[in-house]
């Protein structure tokens, strides 16, 4: 993993106009994605986590230059992504490619499998017809397909076996960065960890940077060098794998922490729970201030329904939070001193 | 000694449809105490869906039909029951929690409309003492502000909400049986830590037996007394959750506890995948539905599905190897070397 | 390339083979699994099972197939002048005072099963000529309507916006106008004559085909895997008409059989009213405006067997474009 930073992303912005009314007018605004930042060093992969509507997947989207940016820089090393002209984004496509979650509406039904996954080698002219062939086979022979499945249409695969194909559409332009939206959501569990286990292994192959959402953590902290928690469009909490499990500071991450179940009993039957009140405000709608703050455990009026507290860091190295009043702990890392407003 | 309230043996069900004969349930035999809670788990073609709704003969006729097997609900057959009994039954002996709360309430009927129906039919109340009672359960399973609520529309609540309505709705004739049927799949984390809180209270509250049916291991872990590995169609394992977690014997369920990530893992182990795909269910083999992924199979496992093998204390096992080779070979997956987790 | 990837490769075959001629239907029924609200064309095999219960679809389909072949071997015959230019027993132009005594034709016999008309041609070698007059419309008049619909709605539907506004409205238009009476001024405007009936037909039936496929494309254009074109660079026509497209195709080609059955009726109707195809070509609808008053004078079967080829012909079409239509339906229980 190298220090330099592939993907920056700074106060990321993507607001959806609701419209209502006969004449359509703009009644609204979503805020899936409220001011987002942050960075990907090459080699790594960042693990961005949420509930639904917390603007993870907008995120990715965004971008990839899938959906148009509100407001916000996205670049790609060195390169602005938002403001690149036509011939440059076309060849920053070639560095960012994406993995989908629905293994059946991922693929186009109507395509064999060698056109899915050479299609992005015919638009940008790649090889020649027996080079790109050739690379096809190759590629289906990476992600753990024979040459035989080349001729097949997608509806003949499973589910595992179609995102492997989807994999290896993601690598035919030979990416730097590849952003998986979910990719092992729709699987079977038995399924998910061959699946799981191709990602890893491609990252050491073809020197990858991955931008993993998903909304599993458990998976999430698998793969994960680093992760990002979000909530309402909002990153609360930024620290390494294993920080965050161990040393979470956002209540919301301990909440989302303690509702994950695991398969253990005696763990589940002697775990300490913290269980949210009340559900997810709508994105159409967050609250002023500290957007968790109307479900947090440690919310004192004053500051939390100001403003939304910056993410800024704490402890020493990595880790950051966006909160008031964060949970601290020892120099030694052992177990939080009494959190602060509780 | 507590009640036993259900006893299921042999059952199996089968859809006959026109590319060939899908035996979705084959053989599966289970019971249920009062107030004990049942974890059917099983991947995707795994039968446990139809299980349930064999359960309550909700199986569509044609293609579906329940060839074989006993199901005996605190005595009576339920297999022989009129459809005129059999709905007398439904909702108020076992009811059903759906996994897509959106699709499994009516949208044009108000929530409590819908609650109150359950009642009005099965207890003969008043619709004035139903809507009532509707409006208790709402409050009962945590929905704030029930009393105005209840008069709202499924599209008014949340997925969090819905999920809590079915629940209440389930449990508003006092069933015997709660069958709840992948209950959290489609919900958030955070709300799904509610919904199985209130799903526990509820069952201690009733005293209802509770069927959980899901794929995730981890709500098997914290709700369930027993276990039920399924897959394709047959049980493969099933006992005591502490037994089949810490002293598993079948070579699939050691294959789904090492293949997923562990959330409280230390450090970054290398998953041990199940390799292959799942099963073709038009294309089953005979014997042992795992043969092509069991990492350990025999000749004998493509002829016969394997006999039921007591292993524990209440669990029992389907599988051709013999004991002993079974724990060795156990004890070399990184998993269960060093015992309970 | 380093070595493959050896985790757990898939070395059995895939898990669901098929047939190559169950694909297209196959790849219906997997966009109807991903939740996609356009009615797949579902299995082949499935909808040929279903489309056989529909009895009054299978006859028509049969006479559809007659259709196509007696047209099409007439067009070829015209088109290369093989035998004259037409395959028949005898010539269709072909005048013979003898078989017409009184000027009233002559009834049906074993050489002419369909009698003669006034001027002694033989009307069995009319009717099969003129088959090749509503084949050719039917099938060329739909194919510019499908050309300019299928250009216009997919790009409609995909931009969405100002341009859909647009296309939408006037496809409005064009709903709105009575449609013979659209055809007529056309036609006057034009001027009668073989290739304006078929521009006519085609020109102002382009609105059905866009609609019906704007609608698909509004579901299909949010799709992943036109996301994922986007992201590998494609541009938007290549992802339009590659991508979007073809998976939009299973309700158009209901309206495809519909609208052949409707172009040869309309053509007829114009044909009727001297505004269409102009001697010495024959055409059904010619024929039929042509010999209506001879049958008061008794000649019965001048009239009869062109009317009965042209509703039996539209009656295949309208009939197996019903059928396909349900038996396509996914809702619709069996």
């Amino acid at each position: 993993m190298s220090d330099v930073n592939l993907l920056e992303v700074t106060d990321l912005r993507k607001y959806f106009p609701i419209k209502s009314g006969i004449l359509k007018r703009t009644t609204g605004q979503v805020y899936a994605v409220d001011g987002v930042s942050f960075s990907i060093r090459e080699g790594e992969t960042l693990g961005l986590v949420g509930e639904s509507g917390c603007g993870k997947s907008t995120t990715g989207r965004v971008i990839l230059r899938l959906l148009p940016a509100t407001g916000g820089r996205v670049v790609f090393d060195g390169q602005d992504v938002m403001a690149a002209p036509r011939a440059v984004m076309q060849r920053l496509r070639r560095d960012m490619q994406v993995v989908f979650q629905d293994p059946y509406a991922s693929l186009n039904p109507r395509q064999r499998v060698k056109d899915i996954v050479g299609e992005g080698l015919r638009i940008h002219q790649i090889g020649t017809e027996a080079e790109r062939k050739k690379h096809v086979f190759e590629l289906l022979e990476t992600v753990g397909l024979t040459a035989e499945h080349a001729e097949r249409y997608p509806h003949e695969f499973s589910g595992g076996q179609r995102q492997r194909i989807g994999v290896a559409r993601a690598l035919a332009l030979n990416p730097r960065l590849i952003v998986c939206d979910e990719p092992v959501s729709a699987l079977d569990v038995s399924i998910q960890a061959q699946m799981i286990n191709l990602l890893d292994d491609l990252q050491d192959e073809f020197k990858l940077t991955y931008l993993f959402i998903a909304h599993d953590l458990s998976v999430v902290k698998h793969i994960s060098d680093r992760v990002a928690v979000m909530y309402l469009g909002k990153v609360v909490e930024i620290a390494t794998s294993a920080d965050l499990y161990v040393r979470p500071r956002h209540p919301y991450t301990e909440a989302l922490l303690s509702a994950v179940p695991i398969p253990d009993p005696h763990t589940e039957r002697s775990r300490q729970r913290v269980v949210l009140e009340g559900d997810v405000p709508s994105p159409a709608n967050p609250p002023s201030g500290c957007v968790f703050h109307p479900r947090c455990s440690r919310m004192r009026p004053d500051p939390c329904t100001g403003e939304m507290p910056p993410l800024v860091s704490v402890g020493d190295g990595d880790h950051m939070v966006a909160c008031y009043f964060p949970t601290t702990y020892g120099s030694k890392g052992e177990a939080p001193a009494a959190p602060a407003g509780a | 000694m507590a009640e036993r309230v259900l006893e299921v043996s042999d059952l199996s069900t089968h859809f006959f449809t026109h590319a060939g004969v899908v035996k979705a349930v084959n053989g599966v035999s289970f019971t249920l105490d009062r107030g004990e809670s049942l974890g059917i788990v099983g991947e995707s073609g795994s039968g446990k869906t139809v299980a349930a709704l064999s359960l309550m003969r909700l199986i569509p006729d044609p293609p579906g039909k329940i060839v074989a097997g006993d199901i005996k609900l605190k005595g009576r057959d339920l297999l022989a029951m009129s459809e005129d009994e059999m709905r007398e039954v439904r909702g108020n002996d076992i009811a059903m929690i759906f996994q897509d709360p959106m699709t499994s309430l009516n949208p044009v009927f108000k929530i409590g409309t819908q609650i109150a129906e359950a009642v009005t039919l099965h207890q003969g109340k008043s619709r004035w003492e139903a809507w009532k009672m509707a409006a208790e359960l709402l409050e009962k399973v945590g929905i704030p502000d029930a009393a105005s609520r209840v008069k709202q529309y499924p599209f008014e609540y949340s997925g969090g909400m819905r999920q809590r309505a079915m629940i209440a709705m389930a449990i508003s004739c006092n069933p015997d049986i709660l069958i709840a049927d992948e209950p959290t799949t489609a919900l958030d984390v955070t709300i799904q830590a509610q919904i199985i809180d209130v799903v526990r209270e509820m069952q201690a509250q009733y005293d209802s037996a509770v069927i959980l049916i899901t794929h995730d291991l981890g709500v098997v872990a914290q709700l369930a007394d027993k276990v039920m590995v399924m897959y394709g169609g047959r049980t493969m394992e099933y006992g005591p959750v502490d037994e089949v977690y810490y002293d598993a014997h079948q070579p699939y369920t050691w294959g789904l506890l090492s293949s997923l990530p562990r959330l409280d893992a230390v450090e970054k182990e290398r998953l041990t995948p199940i390799k292959g795909q799942p099963p073709n269910l038009l294309l089953l083999p005979e014997g042992c539905p795992f043969v092509g992924r069991c990492a350990y199979e025999r000749e004998q496992c493509r002829e016969k599905f394997p006999d039921l093998e007591i292993v524990g204390p209440e669990h029992g096992v389907h599988c051709w190897i013999p004991r002993d080779e079974r724990v060795a070979l156990r004890a070399k997956l990184p998993k269960f070397r060093s015992g309970a987790a | 390339m380093t070595e493959p990837f050896t985790g757990d490769k898939i070395t059995e075959d895939v898990a669901f083979p098929v047939r190559e001629d169950d694909i297209e239907a196959r790849a219906d029924a997997m966009l109807d699994t991903a939740q996609f609200s356009v009615k797949p064309l579902g299995l082949w095999a499935d909808t040929w099972r279903r489309l056989k219960r529909n009895k009054l679809a299978v006859v028509g389909l049969g006479i559809i197939i007659v259709f196509l072949i007696v047209g099409t071997v007439e067009t070829l015959a015209w088109a290369t002048g093989i035998h004259g230019g037409y395959i028949a027993p005898y010539n269709p132009n072909a005048v013979d005072y003898k078989l017409s005594p009184q000027g009233l034709g002559s009834s049906p016999s074993m050489s002419h099963p369909f009698g003669t008309d006034y001027l002694g041609r033989d009307i069995f070698s009319r009717v099969l000529v003129a088959t090749r007059v509503s084949l050719l419309v039917g099938v060329i008049a739909v194919a510019i309507a499908l050309a300019i619909g299928l250009s216009l709605g997919p790009v409609s539907g995909y931009y969405g916006g100002a341009i859909d506004s647009v296309i939408m409205r006037t496809a409005d238009v064009f709903f709105a106008y009575p449609y013979i009476l659209f055809v007529l001024l056309i036609m006057t405007v034009l001027g009668p004559g073989f290739r304006n009936v078929f521009i006519a037909i085609g020109i102002l039936g382009w609105a059905t085909y866009a609609r019906l496929n704007r609608g698909s494309v509004l579901s299909v254009k949010a799709m992943e895997f036109v996301e994922a074109a986007r992201a590998q660079g494609a541009s938007d026509m290549r992802v339009i008409f590659r991508h979007v497209l073809p998976n939009t195709m299973a309700p158009v080609y209901v309206a495809i059989a519909m609208g052949i059955g409707g172009a040869i009726v309309t053509e007829a109707a114009l044909s009727f009213l001297g505004i269409g195809i102009q001697p010495p070509n024959a055409s059904w609808g010619k024929m039929i405006s042509d010999y209506l008053s001879y049958l008061w004078a008794g000649s019965w079967w001048m009239e009869t067997f062109p009317s009965i080829a042209l509703v039996a012909t539209v009656f295949g079409f309208i009939s197996f474009g019903n059928g396909l239509r349900d038996a396509t339906d996914p809702k619709l229980k069996e």
